[in-house]
């Protein structure tokens, strides 16, 4: 099978009367890599959903090598030998990577004779330039061995057309480099085609043929990468939007606020260890906490808010020993911003005005109060609904009703409200689109600039990059850097994350 | 040999009490594997068991063979699965509250129906002499054992064997940890899960005709002490895998059977206390074998408890 072309013509979906995708007519060429560029909600998944045969397109169709295709369902799309990789693995978490490959074959025998099966798939990796990890459960696995193991799946299954979605989102910038380089390798040789999902235009310049914009669900631009510039991309994608500017430091004064010495704790999979040796946060600082996903990040902010118990060691805040109960939160003034904050900082059925009033709705002006003032609650979540930009049809709106960015803005104002003098932060701006994330990203350096210290763990380097005064990495649990985030470059601390060079 | 054999008496005792008692524990085991590993929960097989064995004890007596006892009993369990799931395929249906109306369901049924069977005497289920080597009448008494058990064995290998190498068996697995991922490969998860739960049914109610038919051997409404739900958690503590379900099936028969093996050599006080011992053992190990703020390794990802 040879690389195979894929057109959408005047591709159209409209739900209702909101139209997500108004007429997309693209084309990828066979044995190349075309990126697909776009803010969230721009309409990139809308449009791959049409491609794939999980929305059946208002108008319009898809050509494969010129001819027309009619995909009822994703598995029209795989006969055809189009792929996708997703952003949330299709991997079965408790099958072994063989299990995986052979049993999404449609033709996978009743009985499977495993080694005539892994003779087969040995002889069908030899030429590929990548081993995935075949004998592991696939929850085992890190994200980098998925996301392989993923396209090796498409490829075992002859797919000749793949869509990548955000492929290098759970990857360090090397293990990123080399997965697209290997993609591009494929596409080089003529085997595959690719269509990439993303938002970087670092990887759109080195790796993409061709390029398709969409902002609002329109196709506003595309052509060779080769004769557009990013400021070109980045006005095509962003509209006459501002670009953000750079957030505005001042200088802070510098106490130690959050101390972590020796702490030890048990991982999530209870078969290693998470050992935090040092790790301080000073009052007007941000410290960035770099790592790749699932190296201990949700541990610590486990440990840090009292949810995993230490087996040694102590965290200080402001010189005094913090377990993280609600009293002594409240007395050191310390706030958190989970990852997933629907799921862990809010209790989805209860309305906005309700989720902000979390953290006071049990003080009275003189001390503990039995009744809820609900008048003084409304008050207030009135007041912050307008200050933190939250768009909810009213504060008596169940949070869960809210988009990601409003319920993520909705914990950040409550967090944020009133005195604070720590705040750690996981994630902030995960998963929301640029607006939202320029808004969290001012919030935070705005609090900095007040004097409180922020502990910021997130996966994503360009954010910690842009937000952190001091950067520390984190990989098997441990700490394996710490210093100025002026004095180290991103394929540093590339190295520090995943620990190889 | 001599007849007396001190001590000895118990652990043999607790042997025979054990392979006796842990029959309906294994198939209702297997039956709560399958339909588990598939996705589903069903807590309703303390009723497929009752009915089960209902059902296998009258029409036994009604045609005088209790193989076909035991195929009618299979049938029953069978048509309880695909009711629990054809219910549970429409949105909104909680696997466990449905399974637990279920339950009482089929308890009420079995007595309804069971009523006028309660005098009459069925045939028993043969037993396979694997004694014959032993001169020893109490070795010879353990060693009786009912030719479901052997079936049951060779099915938790055979189940083993079916979830690694066949591919229904990988597809089951499939749909049981991630809906998305067995639509993604063209499985259809509503059948399979329908079809996991019947055949999860069918062997729940063979375990009931094996209560009836040959121990304790007849039919009357206080026959199921809980083995239905017992094998609900004895699943868990097997981590979903079927030969574990076996070593588990064993383990509570064994329990099950301290307080009669006791017996024969002459302990009888706290009679009623062995008694609770299977039920003491499942607190036990479920708190030993949980570990707090570890995630449950090998839980199907799509059952409703472990979200």
């Amino acid at each position: 099978m040879e690389a195979l072309q894929v057109e959408t013509v005047g591709m159209t979906m409209r739900f209702g009367a909101f139209t997500a995708l108004d007429a997309v007519s693209m084309t990828v060429r066979p044995g190349t890599v075309h990126a697909l560029l776009g803010e969230n909600g721009a309409g990139k998944s809308t449009l791959v959903k049409c491609i794939m045969g999980f929305y059946h397109a208002t108008e319009g169709g898809l050509l494969v090598n010129g001819r027309e295709a009619r995909i009822a369902d994703p598995i029209d799309a795989q006969r055809l030998g189009l792929g996708m990789v997703y952003q949330h693995f299709t991997l079965v978490p408790s099958l072994t990577g063989a299990e995986n490959l052979v049993i999404s074959r449609a033709d996978a025998p009743r009985v499977i004779n495993w080694s005539a099966e892994r003779a087969q798939i040995a002889e069908f990796l030899t030429r590929l330039p990548f081993q995935p990890e075949l004998d592991q459960p696939v929850s085992r696995l890190s994200a980098g061995e998925k996301q392989k193991l993923e396209i090796v799946k498409q490829l075992y299954l002859g797919n000749r057309f793949l869509i990548l979605d955000e492929p290098t989102s759970v990857l360090t910038p090397d293990e990123a480099d080399e997965m697209l380089s290997h993609i591009r390798a494929l596409c080089m040789s003529g085997e595959i085609s690719v269509l990439l999902i993303t938002h970087k235009f670092r990887e759109v310049r080195a790796y993409a043929d061709d390029v398709t914009i969409l902002r609002r669900g329109r196709m506003v631009g595309g052509g060779a990468v080769s004769r557009l510039s990013n400021d070109a991309l980045a006005h095509m994608m962003m509209g006459d939007a501002a670009t953000p500017r750079a957030p505005h430091r001042q200088e802070t004064e510098k106490r130690p606020v959050l101390v972590v010495r020796g702490v030890q704790a048990r991982s999530r999979s209870g078969t290693s260890h998470i050992r935090i040796d040092d790790l301080t946060v000073h009052s007007g600082e941000i410290v960035g906490l770099a790592g790749i996903s699932g190296n201990g990040q949700t541990e610590l902010m486990e440990m840090l808010t009292g949810q995993r118990p230490l087996t040694a060691g102590n965290i200080n805040v402001k010189g005094a020993a913090y377990s993280a109960t609600r009293q002594e939160a409240r007395d050191h003034k310390v706030r958190y911003l989970p990852e997933e904050p629907l799921k862990n900082a809010a209790a989805p059925s209860m309305s906005v005005a309700e989720n902000l009033a979390f953290r006071d709705f049990d003080m009275g002006t003189s001390g503990p109060r039995l009744w809820q003032d609900r008048r003084a609650m409304e008050r207030a979540a009135e007041a912050q609904i307008i200050g933190y930009n939250i768009k909810t049809t009213s504060a008596h709106s169940p949070i869960s009703a809210l988009s990601g960015g409003n319920v993520q803005r909705t914990v950040l104002a409550r967090e944020l409200s009133g005195d604070v003098d720590l705040l750690i932060v996981a994630n902030p701006c995960f998963g929301l689109d640029f607006n939202a994330v320029a808004a969290i990203r001012e919030r935070l350096i705005a609090a900095r600039n007040r004097g409180v210290a922020i502990l910021l763990i997130s996966e994503d380097l360009d954010e910690i990059m842009e937000l952190s005064d001091r950067l520390a990495t984190i990989r098997d649990g441990q700490i394996t850097f710490q210093g100025a985030t002026s004095s180290i470059t991103r394929s540093e601390i590339g190295v520090y994350m995943a620990g190889h060079a | 040999m001599s007849e007396d054999l001190g001590l000895w008496a118990v652990p043999i005792a607790m042997l025979g009490g054990a392979i006796r008692v842990s029959t309906p524990f294994l198939f209702v085991s297997l039956g709560e594997c399958l339909t588990e590993r598939s996705g589903r929960i069903n807590l309703g097989l303390e009723g497929t068991l009752v009915f089960g064995a209902m059902a296998g004890y009258a029409i036994a007596f009604e045609t005088g063979s209790p193989w076909v006892g035991v195929l009618a009993a299979a049938i029953a369990g069978a048509v309880f699965g695909l009711f629990h799931g054809w219910i549970c395929r429409f949105r909104g249906v909680n696997d466990i509250a449905m399974g637990i109306a279920l339950m009482l369901l089929g308890i009420g049924l079995a007595f309804f129906f069971g009523k006028s069977y309660v005098q009459p005497i069925a045939p028993d289920l043969p037993a396979i002499p694997f004694g014959w080597w032993s001169d020893i009448p109490q070795v010879q008494a353990a060693l009786q054992i009912n030719a479901l058990f052997v079936v049951g064995v060779v099915l938790a290998f055979a189940m083993a064997w079916f979830f690694k190498n066949a591919a229904l068996g990988l597809r089951i697995r499939v749909v049981g940890d991630s809906t998305e991922a067995a639509r993604a490969i063209g499985v259809n998860p509503d059948g399979i899960r329908l079809w996991s739960t019947a055949a999860g049914g069918a062997l729940a109610g063979i375990g009931g005709a094996y209560l009836s038919l040959y121990y304790p051997g007849s039919w009357n409404e206080g026959i199921s002490s809980g083995q239905g739900l017992m094998a609900v958690a004895l699943v868990i503590f097997a981590r979903w895998n079927p030969v574990m379900c076996l070593a588990a099936a064993l383990l509570f028969g064994a329990a099950g059977a301290i307080g009669p093996a006791l017996q024969t050599v002459g302990v009888t006080s706290g009679y009623y206390l062995f008694f609770a011992a299977p039920y003491v053992l499942t607190l036990a190990l479920l708190i030993l074998t949980s570990t707090p703020g570890k995630a449950q390794e090998g839980a199907p990802g799509e059952l409703s408890i472990t979200k």
